[in-house]
């Protein structure tokens, strides 16, 4: 048996790769462009809200599964046409940010106006208050619900398999297949628990620093 | 010296300040004494800038004063809120050193000279490395008099002093007070406690709801 995992294994890393890249692009895009979809959404402007509001509700309100395959096979028709990885970045990260900005905008709302007021007596600038007193609040307040986002963000990277995405549970599928066992998943399943055990142990770090001050 | 003349403001449809006259003299201490909801903490608003006037003006020293419109006229008025709103992310000092670094544009060394020698003058030097949650309620006022002092205003606004306070405390807030007034500045304390009021103001300003 151990010479069957060591021979499907660096199939199920290759996938490991492809899964990775992935959770990390999408990260790295859809954290910034929540903080800024949360911002325009307490915006005093108000065509802005609502356009943002009908965003979040449709990036929440479809599965994304479905969200994969109008991106990757739907909107060619309008002659938009995306690879098949840059595909499932731009559907994740579009997905994932209404998440993450529906999380910042009740981080947003915990920091009591008197914070506001505080600063504003004391002669800081609009964004010396948002840099210095809002988002440092905000990010303690948001930190666990980020982090359950995260983690099914490891998970969720497995639907990419529908627009042929050749992924860790892919690779585990392909295996199963043609060899006709289970080995290949159960492989698989240990190494999403992997995956999300690093992020829980890097998100408790992350929790643990915030705690200096309460 | 500060000028109020003939303020009015209302919030929502209720008149909280109605044609109110004062004068707020240099180097003493002035108490706005009165029962909750006679407007007390709206007037230490406008003073601060924090709501607009519905009419009437402000003069600092004879000059037309409006920290509402114009935020450099902000740099005169410090103020020490009633549940203090110190920084929790920052430390003693930080909060101290935030605001003359950052609007002052002073050098951080500097800056933090400075936080200590007021960190000293009000006896919690001890606690500069401390974050907010781990002070007491005394504490955390001290801290929020020296961040409001290190900006240097004209004068500085307390809402309540002694509202978050134990009742033992009140003696020491009032020696605080009279302590800064023995240096020179000016002071203006809101409150609707009458023996607190009694011990330090040289000027009482009753103040009432207004009716209807």
């Amino acid at each position: 048996m151990w010479h069957y995992i060591l021979a499907i294994l660096p199939a199920l890393l290759s996938g490991v790769q492809v899964t990775l890249v992935l959770f990390l692009t999408t990260l790295l895009l859809a954290l910034p462009l929540g903080i800024l979809v949360s911002l325009g959404l307490t915006s005093r402007f108000r065509p802005l809200r609502a356009s943002l509001k009908a965003y979040v509700w449709l990036m929440r309100g479809t599965p994304l599964l479905l969200q994969l395959i109008f991106v990757f096979y739907g909107l060619p028709i309008i002659n938009i046409v995306f690879q098949r990885s840059d595909a499932a970045v731009v559907a994740f990260a579009l997905n994932y940010a209404a998440y993450f900005a529906e999380i910042f905008r009740g981080g947003l709302q915990a920091v009591p106006q008197g914070q506001i007021e505080s600063a504003q007596v004391l002669q800081l600038s609009y964004s010396q208050t948002i840099r210095k007193i809002v988002i440092p609040q905000v990010l303690k307040n948001v930190i666990p619900a980020i982090g359950n986002e995260v983690i099914n963000l490891v998970k969720d990277s497995s639907l990419v398999y529908v627009i042929g995405i050749g992924d860790l549970l892919r690779a585990g599928n392909v295996a199963t297949a043609r060899d006709v066992t289970l080995i290949p998943l159960v492989l698989v399943a240990a190494i999403y628990l992997l995956l999300t055990g690093i992020c829980t142990l890097g998100l408790r770090q992350l929790e643990k620093h915030y705690r200096a001050w309460h | 010296m500060l000028e109020l003349q003939h303020i009015n403001k209302r919030i929502g449809d209720r008149q909280i300040l109605k044609d109110l006259s004062l004068t707020i003299p240099d180097h003493a201490i002035t108490v706005i004494v009165g029962p909750s909801g006679a407007g007390k903490t709206t007037l230490l608003r406008c003073i601060s800038g924090l709501s607009a006037l519905d009419s009437g003006k402000l003069l600092l020293d004879g000059e037309p004063f409006d920290p509402h419109q114009r935020p450099a006229d902000r740099r005169a008025i410090g103020v020490v809120f009633q549940d203090f709103q110190l920084f929790p992310n920052l430390t003693v000092l930080g909060n101290i050193t935030l605001a003359p670094t950052l609007a002052l544009k002073l050098r951080p060394a500097e800056a933090e000279q400075k936080a200590q020698t007021l960190l000293e003058k009000l006896n919690i030097s001890n606690l500069r490395q401390l974050y907010p949650y781990a002070l007491s309620g005394g504490q955390k006022q001290r801290v929020a008099l020296a961040r409001a002092l290190a900006m240097k205003p004209r004068l500085i606004c307390y809402d309540e002093p002694t509202s978050a306070l134990d009742s033992g405390l009140r003696g020491r807030v009032a020696a605080l007070l009279l302590s800064l007034k023995a240096e020179g500045i000016t002071q203006i304390v809101v409150t609707h406690d009458q023996d607190f009021a009694k011990t330090i103001a040289d000027h009482m300003i009753n103040v009432v709801p207004i009716a209807g």
